[in-house]
């Protein structure tokens, strides 16, 4: 069945008690209050003034970041829509050659650091690189003309190939969970295949799209490591001049609160748009069989997905795989072992958490969908668009704090101290990535609850399901490619995640990402490739095993 | 449903195993380092076979790191902080992070301009950032001082790292602590229509551009200058030792404190005093051929080839009071 726009949960809702599932929806609060605490220790920074660092980036810089920041949402959001709309409707509809291998080698880029797909287009593509080197070799010193790399044109174009894939996968699962009879319907009743994609495909699969798309550009404002390769400066780069070029923290919380409020009014503005039409997904996804493209069609259709693969993975990895031979492996040492199994452990663990975490607000938001549940939902996901060290500080000023009570209170107590317990820690790390993280698994949990059809939970409430059982045995089966997706996210995510790693790890945490910090930070690239090398494949197997699962 | 089971189980057992915090054994330093894990560990692990010292590190950014054990208070277990650039210590000791060190060994290693007045802080290597170009298309005689790069002659042939960077700070820093801001804000925009391209995010790609033509003067860290020429003797770039008949050479230090709360603070002098003495240094300067900043050491051979020079004597500390100063004045002309 398929329901455009009036059916509202909301009205079903009088068949339950109202005290029914109280404690669930405690759990999801504490969750959530607990998640936005990071964010809210930020606002303090706003009884402390300081206007002189203002008055100073309003004269300079300011207007030029926000614009360039503007500029590169713009071109970053389109560019992963198209790419991974594009991509995703491509694989799922049709049959050309390659598509079976193209269908999972997609989504490798995730495994990717943007900052590392960054140095490789600049060390490829800048003047010194090799491109630019042969072409002076043929042309001579001034005899030809190469775009700038470093460039907004360059940066927007990295950060798309590094970040089509959040769109690209979860499209893609909207798009094959939707099931085909709705198309067919579309067709029989005399829709093009065009205007059955436009008119039922994608508003079916927009919360999906939107979620990718909200990813990808909650990224792109965090990103740091990107922006500084291209020098390209960015609302995020006046938060680090505030507090490492300026010595000033407290500014840079405040630029921090300023950028969650755009992105808080975005996200509402977004919401709004999408209104109170719900759509609802017709049941089990049927295999038909894809269309095929023959002749011109099909070698075009090959050949933009692979020269997407081998922009936004085959050439970094081969340029990865040629300084690692360049360099040598004689890095390669056991401490490797234990680079990998840091890195593994994390992503396994904070993708579990984070997960759970993500399915019990978004379940508890939809079975009660008032105000405030939806308000601290909205705060608790906003951490991922936060610069990494803001919200790595963030964190470790609360734990430091708890820490102290804590410490404190045994003292009085007991008359020992207990000293920093779980600053640094391994649980801080993992709640920071929970925290930096929720938004990433909460977008595919959420937008997959979204398409499960109110009658199901009706019947199932009706034949006497408690919300266990119903979360249970009802919605998580269904869930589970959705629950997939986000766990996969998370873990990769986790594995490249530096900021809130370097700052809380404890003694003797390093992972692959922490090692290839440090030797870039020297600029000792080649060496970094090793590192970066093993995440990539280390990234490339739970991707894997989700396609699998899936075929 | 049992995948997902036996998966959260497996996640949970394993969560129990790491979650057991590690025991601080006695006789070891624990050391927060902004200096990277492999210019530091191998000093450490010397310093470990030869005393039997146990050595604790993480090492992290500069800017949280400092956060971090300002938070921590006098709970912290870190002994020892290490960072990059003059203006990140004298932060520190601003913060009142550190506690003052009075040894004669330290006072004696380290001269006078690469330690805090106030014997909280000592420079450990010495960082010269000085001019570079290529030799094809520049003579020595061409070059004379920082502030001649803004001379026409240079107009489309200067590159620059980004303001951005610590080490632009600091040499602006030393600017105006020479010249005040007025001079100093006209020397900097004076560079600014000098540019071959646009600033770069660091010093290898500046150099690199440079061994491509793109540019023909530069100005870098000598060691980064260092590796390129070991990886590369043949590149076509030279060092040129600026501003020899003034005040000499910007030079900034990497460097070391024992925190205020140290746990074994003892120890940590006594490895810091270590980290002072000729073997250590050689090791510190050989790792990352930067100059050692006890005078008594010789830096690297290669480095050492470059000829002696001139260096700025006035205390590195003002880099770090004047660094606000610094980013604001770039900020105003121009420069990215």
């Amino acid at each position: 069945m398929f329901y455009p726009g009036s059916v509202d949960t909301q009205a079903v809702r009088p068949a339950w008690r109202v005290s029914d599932g109280g404690w669930w929806r405690v759990a999801a609060l504490l969750i959530a209050v607990l998640v936005s605490m990071p964010v809210l220790m930020l606002l303090p920074a706003w009884l402390t003034p300081s206007s002189e660092v203002w008055r100073h980036l309003a004269d300079t810089v300011l207007g030029e970041l926000l614009r360039n920041t503007l500029v590169l949402l713009l071109g970053v959001g389109a560019g992963v829509l198209v790419l991974g709309v594009g991509l995703a409707w491509l694989t799922v509809m049709y049959e050309f050659p390659g598509r079976r291998v193209f269908e999972w080698a997609l989504m490798l880029p995730l495994g990717i650091p943007a900052y590392v797909m960054a140095f490789v287009a600049v060390g490829l593509l800048d003047f010194s690189g090799p491109v630019q080197a042969a072409l002076r070799a043929v042309f001579g010193q001034n005899g030809y003309w190469f775009p700038r790399i470093r460039s907004e044109g360059g940066v927007i174009a990295v950060m798309t190939l590094a970040l089509y894939p959040y769109v690209y996968m979860l499209a893609r699962s909207a798009f094959l969970s939707q099931g085909r009879t709705l198309m067919e319907a579309g067709r029989s009743l005399g829709l093009s295949p065009r205007a059955a994609f436009v008119r039922i495909a994608l508003p079916m699969a927009r919360p999906a799209i939107a979620a990718g798309v909200a990813l990808a550009l909650m990224e792109t404002l965090a990103d740091f490591g990107a922006v500084t390769i291209f020098n390209y400066d960015t609302f995020t780069t006046a938060i680090y001049k505030a507090w490492f070029g300026l010595f000033n923290l407290g500014a840079a919380a405040q630029l921090s609160t300023l950028l969650l409020l755009f992105v808080a009014v975005a996200l509402y503005a977004e919401r709004h748009w999408r209104g109170q039409s719900r759509y609802y997904a017709a049941g089990k996804p049927v295999q038909g069989h894809r269309h095929r493209l023959t002749g011109l069609r099909a070698a075009a259709a090959c050949g933009f997905a692979l020269s997407v693969l081998a922009l936004a993975f085959i050439i970094p990895v081969g340029q990865l795989i040629f300084w690692l031979v360049s360099a040598g492996i004689e890095d390669l040492d056991a401490g490797y072992v234990e680079f990998v199994s840091h890195t593994v452990s994390l992503g396994l663990l904070a993708a579990l958490f984070t997960v759970a975490a993500a399915v019990l607000l978004a379940y508890v938001r939809k079975q009660w969908p008032g105000r405030l549940m939806r308000a601290v939902t909205r705060l608790a996901t906003l951490g991922y668009a936060l610069p990494g060290a803001v919200l790595a500080v963030g964190i470790m000023l609360a734990f430091t704090r708890l820490d102290r009570q804590v410490d404190a209170f045994v003292q009085t107590v007991f008359g020992v101290s207990t000293g920093l317990l779980l600053s640094s820690s391994v649980a801080a790390l993992l709640f920071a990535y929970l925290v930096r993280f929720l938004a990433v698994a909460h977008g595919p949990v959420e937008s997959a609850l979204e398409r499960i059809k109110p009658s199901l939970q009706q019947a199932a409430r009706s034949l006497g399901a408690s919300h266990r059982e119903l979360l249970w045995r009802v919605y998580l089966p269904i869930l589970r490619p959705g629950l997939l997706s986000a766990a996969l996210l998370v873990f990769v995510e986790v594995m490249k995640e530096l900021p809130a790693t370097l700052l809380l790890r404890p003694f003797d945490w390093d992972t692959l990402a922490i090692r290839i910090f440090e030797l870039t930070s020297e600029g000792e690239w080649q060496r970094a490739a090793l590192p970066a090398l093993t995440l990539v494949l280390v990234g490339l197997l739970p991707v894997i095993l989700l396609v699998r699962r899936k075929a | 449903m049992k995948q997902l089971h036996r998966l959260a189980l497996g996640a949970l057992l394993l969560g129990s195993l790491i979650l057991v915090p590690t025991v601080q054994a006695a006789g070891t330093v624990v050391v927060y380092s902004a200096r990277n894990e492999q210019l530091i560990k191998p000093l450490f692990d010397a310093y470990t076979k030869e005393t039997g010292v146990k050595v604790k590190f993480v090492t992290g950014k500069e800017g949280p790191l400092l956060e971090r054990l300002q938070a921590e208070g006098d709970k912290t277990p870190a002994d020892m902080l290490i960072t990059v650039d003059a203006g990140n210590l004298w932060q520190a000791a601003e913060r009142g992070v550190l506690a003052k060190v009075n040894s004669k060994v330290l006072e004696e290693n380290i001269p006078a301009h690469l330690r805090d007045p106030d014997g909280q802080w000592y420079g450990l290597s010495v960082r010269a950032r000085t001019i570079v170009y290529n030799t094809k298309k520049v003579k020595p005689a061409d070059l004379v001082s920082y502030e001649d790069l803004g001379n026409p002659k240079w107009k489309g042939r200067l590159c620059l790292r980004s303001s951005k960077k610590v080490y632009n700070q600091s040499l602006v820093a030393m600017m105006i602590s020479r010249y005040g801001e007025p001079k100093t804000e006209a020397i900097v925009k004076s560079w600014i229509p000098n540019l071959a391209t646009d600033v770069f995010s660091d010093d290898e790609n500046l150099l690199d551009a440079m061994a491509a033509g793109q540019c023909d003067v530069g100005i870098v860290n000598s060691y980064y200058f260092g590796r390129l020429k070991k990886k590369h003797p043949e590149t076509p770039i030279a060092i040129f030792w600026p501003n020899q008949n003034e005040n000499g050479v910007h030079v900034n230090i990497s460097g070391a404190g024992v925190t205020r709360h140290a746990k074994h603070p003892e120890a940590a002098m006594k490895l810091l005093e270590w980290l002072s003495s000729d073997k250590a240094q050689n090791l510190f300067a050989d790792s990352n051929m930067e100059f050692p900043a006890n005078p008594k050491v010789k830096p690297d051979p290669l480095a050492a080839s470059w000829g002696e020079f001139k260096h700025d004597t006035v205390n590195v500390s003002e880099a770090g009071k004047l660094q606000a100063k610094a980013v604001m004045l770039m900020d105003r002309a121009g420069y990215k």
